[in-house]
Protein backbone atom coordinates (compact mmCIF):
# COMPACT_ATOMS: atom_id res chain seq x y z
CA UNK A 1 0.00 0.00 0.00
CA UNK A 2 2.68 2.55 1.09
CA UNK A 3 4.57 1.73 -2.68
CA UNK A 4 1.07 2.24 -4.40
CA UNK A 5 1.01 5.93 -2.55
CA UNK A 6 4.85 6.55 -2.92
CA UNK A 7 4.05 6.02 -6.73
CA UNK A 8 0.99 8.21 -6.77
CA UNK A 9 2.85 10.74 -5.20
CA UNK A 10 5.93 10.73 -7.71
CA UNK A 11 3.35 10.51 -10.38
CA UNK A 12 1.94 13.79 -9.14
CA UNK A 13 5.42 15.54 -8.67
CA UNK A 14 5.57 14.88 -12.58
CA UNK A 15 2.74 16.84 -12.76
CA UNK A 16 4.15 19.83 -10.80
CA UNK A 17 5.00 22.49 -13.57
CA UNK A 18 8.20 23.36 -14.09
CA UNK A 19 10.26 26.60 -13.44
CA UNK A 20 10.20 28.55 -16.88
CA UNK A 21 12.93 30.88 -17.36
CA UNK A 22 12.04 31.76 -21.00
CA UNK A 23 10.65 34.98 -21.92
CA UNK A 24 9.95 35.19 -25.61
CA UNK A 25 6.38 36.73 -26.54
CA UNK A 26 4.27 34.17 -28.54
CA UNK A 27 4.10 36.33 -31.80
CA UNK A 28 1.47 32.67 -32.56
CA UNK A 29 3.78 32.48 -35.96
CA UNK A 30 6.35 29.74 -34.54
CA UNK A 31 9.46 30.42 -32.17
CA UNK A 32 11.27 31.60 -35.81
CA UNK A 33 9.05 34.66 -35.59
CA UNK A 34 9.03 34.81 -31.91
CA UNK A 35 12.48 35.53 -31.35
CA UNK A 36 12.68 37.99 -34.98
CA UNK A 37 9.89 40.18 -32.62
CA UNK A 38 12.14 39.81 -29.24
CA UNK A 39 14.59 42.80 -30.03
CA UNK A 40 11.36 44.79 -31.03
CA UNK A 41 9.72 44.21 -27.54
CA UNK A 42 12.75 44.56 -25.33
CA UNK A 43 14.19 47.49 -25.52
CA UNK A 44 17.45 46.87 -23.07
CA UNK A 45 18.45 44.54 -26.02
CA UNK A 46 17.27 47.27 -28.99
CA UNK A 47 18.75 50.16 -27.41
CA UNK A 48 22.70 48.75 -27.40
CA UNK A 49 22.11 47.46 -30.98
CA UNK A 50 20.98 51.04 -32.45
CA UNK A 51 23.70 52.58 -30.65
CA UNK A 52 26.19 50.62 -32.10
CA UNK A 53 24.48 50.74 -35.49
CA UNK A 54 24.82 54.38 -35.13
CA UNK A 55 28.06 54.80 -33.54
CA UNK A 56 29.42 52.65 -36.73
CA UNK A 57 27.75 54.37 -39.56
CA UNK A 58 28.70 57.84 -38.04
CA UNK A 59 32.72 56.77 -38.33
CA UNK A 60 32.28 56.03 -41.93
CA UNK A 61 31.27 52.99 -44.24
CA UNK A 62 34.15 50.72 -43.55
CA UNK A 63 33.49 50.81 -39.66
CA UNK A 64 29.82 50.32 -39.94
CA UNK A 65 30.74 47.23 -42.08
CA UNK A 66 33.00 45.98 -39.50
CA UNK A 67 29.87 46.54 -36.90
CA UNK A 68 27.80 44.64 -38.98
CA UNK A 69 30.18 41.74 -38.76
CA UNK A 70 30.82 41.71 -35.52
CA UNK A 71 27.64 42.66 -33.59
CA UNK A 72 25.62 39.83 -35.13
CA UNK A 73 28.34 37.22 -34.64
CA UNK A 74 29.60 38.05 -31.63
CA UNK A 75 25.73 38.18 -30.41
CA UNK A 76 25.37 34.30 -31.96
CA UNK A 77 28.13 33.13 -29.98
CA UNK A 78 27.39 34.36 -27.43
CA UNK A 79 24.09 32.71 -27.63
CA UNK A 80 25.54 29.76 -28.24
CA UNK A 81 27.55 29.95 -25.51
CA UNK A 82 24.69 30.41 -23.35
CA UNK A 83 23.07 28.05 -24.58
CA UNK A 84 25.09 25.24 -24.76
CA UNK A 85 27.52 25.60 -21.85
CA UNK A 86 25.22 27.46 -19.59
CA UNK A 87 28.02 30.25 -19.34
CA UNK A 88 26.02 32.71 -16.20
CA UNK A 89 24.27 36.05 -18.17
CA UNK A 90 26.17 39.22 -17.66
CA UNK A 91 24.65 41.19 -14.92
CA UNK A 92 22.13 43.86 -15.36
CA UNK A 93 23.84 46.61 -14.73
CA UNK A 94 26.55 46.07 -16.74
CA UNK A 95 24.16 45.77 -19.84
CA UNK A 96 22.73 49.24 -18.62
CA UNK A 97 26.25 50.92 -18.31
CA UNK A 98 27.48 49.65 -21.69
CA UNK A 99 24.23 51.09 -23.41
CA UNK A 100 24.79 54.28 -21.22
CA UNK A 101 28.03 54.79 -22.35
CA UNK A 102 27.65 53.17 -26.34
CA UNK A 103 24.83 56.52 -26.43
CA UNK A 104 27.37 58.47 -25.25
CA UNK A 105 29.97 57.61 -27.56
CA UNK A 106 27.42 58.59 -30.03
CA UNK A 107 26.55 62.03 -28.70
CA UNK A 108 30.46 62.72 -28.36
CA UNK A 109 30.26 62.49 -32.57
CA UNK A 110 34.26 61.88 -32.37
CA UNK A 111 36.12 59.53 -35.16
CA UNK A 112 36.43 56.80 -32.67
CA UNK A 113 38.99 53.91 -34.05
CA UNK A 114 36.87 51.78 -36.00
CA UNK A 115 38.93 48.78 -33.85
CA UNK A 116 37.14 50.15 -30.72
CA UNK A 117 34.00 50.49 -32.16
CA UNK A 118 34.52 46.99 -33.17
CA UNK A 119 35.57 45.63 -30.21
CA UNK A 120 32.72 47.48 -28.52
CA UNK A 121 30.37 45.85 -30.78
CA UNK A 122 31.73 42.57 -30.15
CA UNK A 123 31.35 43.37 -26.44
CA UNK A 124 27.93 44.07 -25.94
CA UNK A 125 26.93 41.56 -28.79
CA UNK A 126 28.46 38.80 -26.68
CA UNK A 127 26.58 40.35 -23.51
CA UNK A 128 23.34 40.35 -24.55
CA UNK A 129 23.69 37.30 -26.09
CA UNK A 130 24.40 35.29 -23.19
CA UNK A 131 21.75 36.42 -21.70
CA UNK A 132 19.46 35.41 -24.67
CA UNK A 133 20.91 31.70 -24.94
CA UNK A 134 20.83 31.15 -21.43
CA UNK A 135 16.98 32.56 -21.34
CA UNK A 136 16.29 29.90 -24.34
CA UNK A 137 18.18 26.95 -23.53
CA UNK A 138 15.79 24.03 -22.93
CA UNK A 139 12.93 25.68 -24.64
CA UNK A 140 11.35 24.29 -27.16
CA UNK A 141 11.85 25.95 -31.02
CA UNK A 142 15.02 27.88 -29.22
CA UNK A 143 17.79 27.57 -32.05
CA UNK A 144 14.79 28.52 -34.38
CA UNK A 145 14.40 31.45 -31.53
CA UNK A 146 18.19 32.53 -31.83
CA UNK A 147 17.97 32.56 -35.96
CA UNK A 148 15.40 35.19 -35.43
CA UNK A 149 16.88 36.81 -32.91
CA UNK A 150 20.06 36.59 -35.72
CA UNK A 151 18.07 38.17 -38.18
CA UNK A 152 16.73 41.01 -36.53
CA UNK A 153 19.76 42.26 -34.86
CA UNK A 154 21.49 42.21 -38.19
CA UNK A 155 18.55 44.18 -40.01
CA UNK A 156 18.20 46.45 -37.20
CA UNK A 157 22.29 47.19 -37.60
CA UNK A 158 22.33 47.02 -41.51
CA UNK A 159 19.40 49.77 -41.55
CA UNK A 160 20.57 52.39 -38.84
CA UNK A 161 24.46 51.92 -39.62
CA UNK A 162 23.67 52.55 -43.26
CA UNK A 163 21.49 55.49 -43.02
CA UNK A 164 23.61 56.93 -40.13
CA UNK A 165 26.89 56.41 -42.80
CA UNK A 166 24.71 58.33 -45.66
CA UNK A 167 24.42 61.49 -42.96
CA UNK A 168 25.89 64.40 -44.92
CA UNK A 169 23.75 67.19 -43.77
CA UNK A 170 24.79 68.54 -40.37
CA UNK A 171 21.28 68.70 -39.27
CA UNK A 172 20.85 64.97 -40.46
CA UNK A 173 24.34 64.19 -37.73
CA UNK A 174 22.96 66.35 -34.79
CA UNK A 175 19.80 64.32 -35.05
CA UNK A 176 22.03 61.30 -34.29
CA UNK A 177 24.00 62.76 -31.65
CA UNK A 178 20.80 63.85 -30.07
CA UNK A 179 19.40 60.13 -30.57
CA UNK A 180 22.86 59.14 -28.69
CA UNK A 181 21.82 61.05 -25.79
CA UNK A 182 18.68 60.28 -25.59
CA UNK A 183 20.09 56.01 -25.33
CA UNK A 184 22.59 57.58 -23.18
CA UNK A 185 19.95 59.00 -20.66
CA UNK A 186 17.80 56.00 -21.20
CA UNK A 187 20.73 54.02 -20.13
CA UNK A 188 21.64 56.29 -17.06
CA UNK A 189 18.38 55.61 -15.90
CA UNK A 190 17.85 51.79 -16.17
CA UNK A 191 21.38 51.97 -14.66
CA UNK A 192 19.51 53.18 -11.56
CA UNK A 193 16.63 50.65 -11.95
CA UNK A 194 18.98 47.87 -11.63
CA UNK A 195 20.15 49.36 -8.05
CA UNK A 196 16.69 50.66 -7.10
CA UNK B 1 -1.14 8.72 10.09
CA UNK B 2 1.32 8.06 7.02
CA UNK B 3 -2.03 8.64 4.84
CA UNK B 4 -2.86 11.75 6.12
CA UNK B 5 0.84 12.84 5.51
CA UNK B 6 0.52 11.67 1.63
CA UNK B 7 -2.71 13.93 1.18
CA UNK B 8 -1.18 16.78 2.61
CA UNK B 9 1.47 16.24 0.13
CA UNK B 10 -0.76 15.81 -2.93
CA UNK B 11 -1.88 19.72 -2.84
CA UNK B 12 2.04 20.77 -2.24
CA UNK B 13 2.79 18.73 -5.62
CA UNK B 14 0.36 20.11 -7.75
CA UNK B 15 1.41 24.18 -6.49
CA UNK B 16 2.25 25.46 -9.31
CA UNK B 17 6.21 26.56 -8.69
CA UNK B 18 6.95 30.25 -9.01
CA UNK B 19 7.21 31.43 -12.56
CA UNK B 20 10.72 32.94 -12.74
CA UNK B 21 9.63 33.94 -16.62
CA UNK B 22 9.10 37.26 -17.33
CA UNK B 23 6.84 36.97 -20.39
CA UNK B 24 7.33 40.71 -20.70
CA UNK B 25 4.79 43.00 -19.59
CA UNK B 26 3.92 46.58 -18.30
CA UNK B 27 5.84 48.18 -21.52
CA UNK B 28 2.90 49.90 -22.83
CA UNK B 29 2.02 51.62 -19.40
CA UNK B 30 5.50 52.31 -18.71
CA UNK B 31 5.97 54.17 -22.26
CA UNK B 32 3.06 55.87 -22.22
CA UNK B 33 3.18 56.97 -18.54
CA UNK B 34 7.06 58.15 -18.81
CA UNK B 35 5.80 60.12 -22.21
CA UNK B 36 3.03 61.83 -20.17
CA UNK B 37 4.57 62.83 -16.78
CA UNK B 38 7.03 65.32 -18.19
CA UNK B 39 3.83 66.74 -19.38
CA UNK B 40 1.92 66.60 -16.70
CA UNK B 41 3.99 68.99 -14.63
CA UNK B 42 4.19 72.48 -15.94
CA UNK B 43 7.26 73.51 -13.93
CA UNK B 44 9.14 70.67 -16.08
CA UNK B 45 7.20 71.85 -19.05
CA UNK B 46 8.34 75.32 -18.85
CA UNK B 47 12.23 74.52 -18.17
CA UNK B 48 12.51 71.86 -20.70
CA UNK B 49 10.71 74.55 -23.78
CA UNK B 50 12.67 77.71 -22.33
CA UNK B 51 16.07 75.34 -22.76
CA UNK B 52 15.24 75.38 -26.26
CA UNK B 53 14.60 78.95 -26.55
CA UNK B 54 17.73 79.84 -25.20
CA UNK B 55 19.27 77.30 -27.32
CA UNK B 56 17.53 78.52 -29.97
CA UNK B 57 18.80 82.42 -29.34
CA UNK B 58 22.40 81.30 -28.73
CA UNK B 59 22.60 79.81 -32.14
CA UNK B 60 24.77 77.09 -33.27
CA UNK B 61 26.59 74.87 -31.40
CA UNK B 62 24.29 75.57 -28.25
CA UNK B 63 20.79 75.05 -30.06
CA UNK B 64 21.79 71.48 -29.70
CA UNK B 65 24.32 71.43 -27.23
CA UNK B 66 22.16 72.00 -24.66
CA UNK B 67 19.30 69.53 -25.81
CA UNK B 68 22.16 66.81 -25.68
CA UNK B 69 23.63 67.60 -22.42
CA UNK B 70 19.98 68.19 -21.07
CA UNK B 71 18.43 64.71 -21.10
CA UNK B 72 21.80 63.01 -20.15
CA UNK B 73 22.37 65.02 -17.29
CA UNK B 74 18.43 64.72 -16.25
CA UNK B 75 18.96 61.02 -16.39
CA UNK B 76 21.80 61.04 -14.12
CA UNK B 77 20.18 62.64 -11.13
CA UNK B 78 17.48 60.07 -12.00
CA UNK B 79 19.96 57.63 -11.40
CA UNK B 80 20.68 58.75 -8.15
CA UNK B 81 17.60 59.20 -6.73
CA UNK B 82 16.57 55.70 -8.08
CA UNK B 83 19.52 54.66 -6.04
CA UNK B 84 18.84 55.73 -2.89
CA UNK B 85 20.77 59.41 -3.11
CA UNK B 86 19.13 62.05 -1.71
CA UNK B 87 19.55 65.75 -2.72
CA UNK B 88 18.45 68.46 -0.60
CA UNK B 89 16.13 71.34 -2.15
CA UNK B 90 15.35 69.57 -4.98
CA UNK B 91 11.57 70.94 -5.21
CA UNK B 92 13.36 74.29 -4.69
CA UNK B 93 15.93 73.68 -7.94
CA UNK B 94 13.08 72.61 -10.51
CA UNK B 95 11.66 75.90 -9.39
CA UNK B 96 14.94 78.30 -9.78
CA UNK B 97 15.17 76.41 -13.18
CA UNK B 98 12.31 77.91 -14.38
CA UNK B 99 12.93 81.16 -12.97
CA UNK B 100 17.09 81.69 -14.00
CA UNK B 101 16.80 79.92 -17.63
CA UNK B 102 13.52 82.43 -17.67
CA UNK B 103 15.71 85.39 -17.29
CA UNK B 104 18.24 84.19 -19.54
CA UNK B 105 15.44 83.81 -22.62
CA UNK B 106 14.69 87.41 -21.41
CA UNK B 107 17.61 89.25 -21.49
CA UNK B 108 18.74 86.99 -24.57
CA UNK B 109 21.96 86.29 -22.06
CA UNK B 110 25.00 84.63 -24.03
CA UNK B 111 27.49 83.02 -22.23
CA UNK B 112 30.53 80.97 -23.23
CA UNK B 113 29.16 77.66 -24.08
CA UNK B 114 30.35 75.73 -21.47
CA UNK B 115 28.63 77.87 -18.86
CA UNK B 116 25.34 77.55 -20.46
CA UNK B 117 26.03 73.98 -20.53
CA UNK B 118 26.73 74.01 -16.77
CA UNK B 119 23.53 75.91 -16.24
CA UNK B 120 21.85 73.74 -17.57
CA UNK B 121 22.89 70.67 -16.83
CA UNK B 122 22.96 71.59 -13.34
CA UNK B 123 19.04 72.38 -13.02
CA UNK B 124 18.65 69.22 -15.23
CA UNK B 125 19.93 66.74 -11.68
CA UNK B 126 16.61 68.46 -10.24
CA UNK B 127 14.54 67.88 -12.78
CA UNK B 128 15.69 64.23 -13.43
CA UNK B 129 15.46 63.73 -9.50
CA UNK B 130 12.24 64.62 -9.09
CA UNK B 131 10.18 63.40 -12.23
CA UNK B 132 12.40 60.34 -13.11
CA UNK B 133 11.52 58.26 -10.43
CA UNK B 134 8.21 58.20 -10.56
CA UNK B 135 7.03 54.91 -11.91
CA UNK B 136 3.89 53.76 -11.49
CA UNK B 137 2.87 49.84 -10.15
CA UNK B 138 3.38 47.52 -12.25
CA UNK B 139 4.66 49.64 -15.19
CA UNK B 140 7.93 48.81 -16.72
CA UNK B 141 10.73 50.88 -15.49
CA UNK B 142 12.97 50.52 -19.17
CA UNK B 143 10.15 51.40 -20.87
CA UNK B 144 9.19 54.31 -18.57
CA UNK B 145 12.91 55.92 -19.21
CA UNK B 146 12.41 55.37 -22.41
CA UNK B 147 9.39 57.24 -22.86
CA UNK B 148 10.28 60.26 -20.02
CA UNK B 149 13.71 60.63 -22.40
CA UNK B 150 11.99 60.97 -25.22
CA UNK B 151 9.25 63.44 -23.86
CA UNK B 152 12.28 65.54 -22.54
CA UNK B 153 14.03 66.09 -25.77
CA UNK B 154 10.53 66.54 -28.29
CA UNK B 155 10.01 69.74 -25.40
CA UNK B 156 13.59 70.90 -26.08
CA UNK B 157 12.55 70.37 -29.88
CA UNK B 158 9.37 72.16 -29.99
CA UNK B 159 11.50 74.80 -27.59
CA UNK B 160 13.44 75.11 -30.51
CA UNK B 161 10.86 75.46 -32.98
CA UNK B 162 9.11 77.94 -31.16
CA UNK B 163 12.77 79.76 -30.27
CA UNK B 164 12.98 80.01 -34.81
CA UNK B 165 11.01 82.93 -34.46
CA UNK B 166 14.38 84.68 -32.95
CA UNK B 167 15.72 85.39 -36.97
CA UNK B 168 12.27 88.12 -37.20
CA UNK B 169 12.19 91.21 -34.77
CA UNK B 170 9.08 90.60 -34.12
CA UNK B 171 9.74 87.35 -33.24
CA UNK B 172 12.87 88.29 -30.86
CA UNK B 173 11.04 90.29 -28.80
CA UNK B 174 8.22 87.49 -28.42
CA UNK B 175 10.81 85.00 -27.53
CA UNK B 176 12.53 88.16 -24.70
CA UNK B 177 8.71 88.55 -23.81
CA UNK B 178 7.73 84.47 -23.43
CA UNK B 179 11.37 84.43 -21.35
CA UNK B 180 9.40 86.92 -18.86
CA UNK B 181 6.48 84.51 -18.53
CA UNK B 182 8.58 81.75 -17.88
CA UNK B 183 10.64 83.36 -15.27
CA UNK B 184 7.55 84.87 -13.62
CA UNK B 185 6.21 81.10 -13.67
CA UNK B 186 9.25 80.31 -11.63
CA UNK B 187 8.91 82.61 -9.23
CA UNK B 188 5.56 81.36 -8.65
CA UNK B 189 7.00 77.99 -8.70
CA UNK B 190 9.61 79.08 -6.19
CA UNK B 191 6.84 81.03 -4.07
CA UNK B 192 4.93 77.36 -3.73
CA UNK B 193 8.14 75.26 -2.83
CA UNK B 194 9.46 77.72 -0.39
CA UNK B 195 6.24 77.98 1.43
Amino acid sequence: MTRVRLAAAAGAALLAPAVANAHLMNSGFGPFYDGLAHPFLAPDDLLPIVALGLLGGLAGPACGRRVLLALPLAWMVGMAAGAAVGLPAAPAWWSSALTAALGALVAADRRWPPAAVTALAALAGATHGLGNGRELSGVNGGLLAMAGIACALLTVTALVGGQAASLRAHWARVAARVAGSWIAGIGLLMLGWTFR
Amino acid sequence: MRGRAFACLWPWLLWPAAALAHQRGGEAAGLLSGLGHPLSGLDHVLAMIAVGLWGAQLGAPAIWLLPVTFPMVMALGGMLGLMGLRLPGIEVGVAASALVLGLAVLREARPRLWLAAAVVGFFAVFHGHAHGTELPPGANGVAYSAGFVVATGSLHAAGIAIGLVHRWPAGRVALRAAGACVALAGVAFLWRALA
